[in-house]
């Protein structure tokens, strides 16, 4: 049986746990049909029944739902005791959840209990004999093939490696509640207070439909004011890449990348940046980019769709003013 | 007054394009040269600034080839006091061997009176992205462990750290002894000084071999991905190209 952790939103199971469960139906199709049970923690966001109903819909069997006060508050050792315990009475020989900070920590925890090795970001599935998996290594330049000969199998899906699909065939989606003893040693980390973020300083950038980059190219931190210009125009947000908050010419709330945001906008405008490895982890899901670069050569360029090749402070003043002159 | 035991990895700098070695087990840092991995830099600095902070010690580990001394000297330079090299093959050791390698470390130093109350790890290495050494290392340890903290402070005993999650900054209060592993955001790691590089010289490095073998890291090869043709339409050179920007911008719907 494979086991997923799931991980919710205000939509029920969030998507990066659907796709992890689409993921698990073609390991599933592979051993025969395995049955898929999902194990969702704490207090729901949702109605149960429609948390259930969503999940049948990928194709669950049974979701087992873990109900307590130890599990009022997030912690890593208590929740990973929990999937642990549920593991124990399904038998899992394959457990899995999404590559966010929650499904990697859990799991790491529980891989350690187990005494058994973690693949982190999985993008395929190799094959049963041996227990294969391709995962992203060097955010996302370079894949790794690693073999998971201990049961459980325990590893993380990237975000995206699959598109979150619901299943031909419905599962049962039956909620079994259940209630683990949780080792006070295993409360010890949790999380004692939680404040909204000052002013959700990236969710603006996370959920724009227009985002204006720039890297290294503006060339200072007093060179934004074409590119704000730009952002205002498109009603966009400013996203910048590593350099630029390392150099501390704007705010890490708004770097692109890796150890970023990762953004999904319609449009991405990146003016003077490269392209390197980590800026892309974190833009490429973008639907359509405009790269602007001196350098015909740069990976942005050619990785975009669009280009211009020139000096982002004449591209980008140029390109505020057509558009203020066209609106007249 | 905490002790403060900080772990780093030497890495290939990866901002530029990877190259993997002939045998296809690692990446080739010949040209590209090696860096210390991103969330180490942060964690470093919090390492230093908690033992301003309460008159402690910080103490700097790695693990890996005899050039990785170059990683401790950098950490030495920003305020680190002490360093510790596990001379080994970093590629042939898997997250769970590190783990047991630090903690063999930590309960030595311990015995010997040196005790390392907090033990700080990146997040995750910017090279092997395994996202739980010091998950591990906690349970060789028997210690509670916080993941992903931004901000790292130490007060009455116990470490308090911020970890901004989604929902919003998280803030856990654990008893010492404990691990805590960073992600970089939170603080801004501080420049050497030229005294601070000079002094770094001069401190002796504790050199010593792994203390068990190697079970390996499950790796078969590395892969690069295919490289993706590139379809880019070129719409123009500088300002000139503004219009077809626009006439784009239009097409998209994206201009009001």
């Amino acid at each position: 049986m494979i086991l997923v952790l799931v991980e919710t939103d205000a939509s029920g199971a969030d998507e990066v746990s659907r796709e992890t469960i689409t993921f698990a139906r073609n390991l599933s199709a592979a051993g025969g049909g395995v049955p898929i049970d999902a194990v969702v923690i704490g207090d729901l966001p949702v109605p149960a029944e429609s948390l259930t109903d969503q999940l049948a819909s990928y194709g669950v069997r049974d979701v087992h739902h873990v109900t307590g006060d130890a599990f009022s508050a997030y912690g890593g050792a208590s929740w990973a005791s929990a999937v642990v315990s549920v593991r124990e009475t399904t038998g899992s020989v394959v457990v899995t959840a999404g590559g966010t900070p929650r499904g990697m920590e859990v799991l790491a925890h529980l891989a350690a209990r187990k005494g058994v090795a973690m693949a982190a970001n999985v993008v395929s599935f190799g094959g049963l004999s041996p227990f294969t998996v391709t995962r992203q290594v060097v955010g996302g330049a370079v894949l790794e093939e690693m073999v998971l000969d201990e049961r459980p199998a325990v590893f993380t899906v990237a975000g995206h490696a699959v598109e979150a699909s619901p299943a031909e065939a419905r599962g049962d989606g039956r909620l079994v509640s259940v209630n683990p003893e949780v080792d006070t040693a295993d409360l010890v980390a949790r999380v004692v207070s939680s404040d909204p973020p000052a002013a959700d300083l990236s969710g603006g950038l996370k959920s724009a439909r227009v985002v204006v980059g720039a890297g290294r190219g503006a060339g200072g931190a007093n060179k934004f004011d074409d590119l704000l210009e730009l952002t205002s125009l498109l009603d966009g947000e400013l996203g910048v890449s590593r350099v630029v908050t390392s150099l501390g010419w704007r705010p890490h709330h708004e770097q692109i990348g890796q150890t970023g945001s990762r953004i999904s906008p319609d449009l991405y405008v990146a003016c003077g940046i490269s392209g390197a490895i980590q800026h892309w982890a974190g833009c490429s899901s973008a639907k359509t980019i405009l790269a602007i670069n001196t350098d015909a050569e740069a990976p942005m360029v050619s990785k975009a769709h669009y280009a211009v090749i020139g000096d982002l402070h004449e591209v980008v003043p140029a390109i505020n003013e057509e558009i203020k002159r066209r609106r007249g | 007054m905490t002790n403060v035991l900080v772990c780093v990895k030497r890495v290939v700098d990866s901002s530029g394009e990877v190259v993997l070695t002939e045998d296809g087990q690692s990446v080739d840092g010949k040209f590209a040269g090696y860096t210390m991995s991103n969330h180490e830099e942060c964690a470093v600095e919090l390492a230093v600034q908690a033992t301003a902070a309460t008159g402690g010690t910080a103490t700097v580990l790695t693990l890996g080839e005899p050039e990785a001394v170059e990683q401790l000297r950098a950490a030495l330079a920003v305020g680190c006091t002490a360093a510790v090299h596990v001379e080994a093959d970093a590629g042939a050791f898997g997250p769970s061997d590190v783990a047991r390698e630090i903690a063999a470390v930590v309960k030595e130093h311990e015995a010997a009176g040196r005790p390392h109350d907090l033990v700080l790890l990146g997040n995750d290495a910017a090279d092997s992205g395994d996202f739980q050494v010091g998950i591990r290392l906690a349970y060789e340890l028997g210690r509670p462990v916080v993941n992903g903290a931004a901000r790292v402070t130490v007060e009455d005993g116990h470490v308090v750290a911020g970890v901004e999650a989604p929902t919003g900054y998280e803030t856990y209060r654990v008893p010492l002894p404990a691990v805590v592993t960073v992600l970089e955001g939170g603080v801004e790691p501080r420049y050497p000084t030229v005294p601070g590089r000079m002094k770094a010289k001069k401190v002796e490095v504790e050199t010593r071999s792994p203390a068990t073998e190697p079970r390996g890291a499950k790796r078969v090869r590395l892969l690069l991905p295919p490289p993706q043709p590139s379809s880019v339409q070129i719409l123009g050179k500088g300002a000139d190209a503004a219009p077809a920007v626009v006439d784009l911008l239009e097409q998209l719907g994206v201009t009001r």
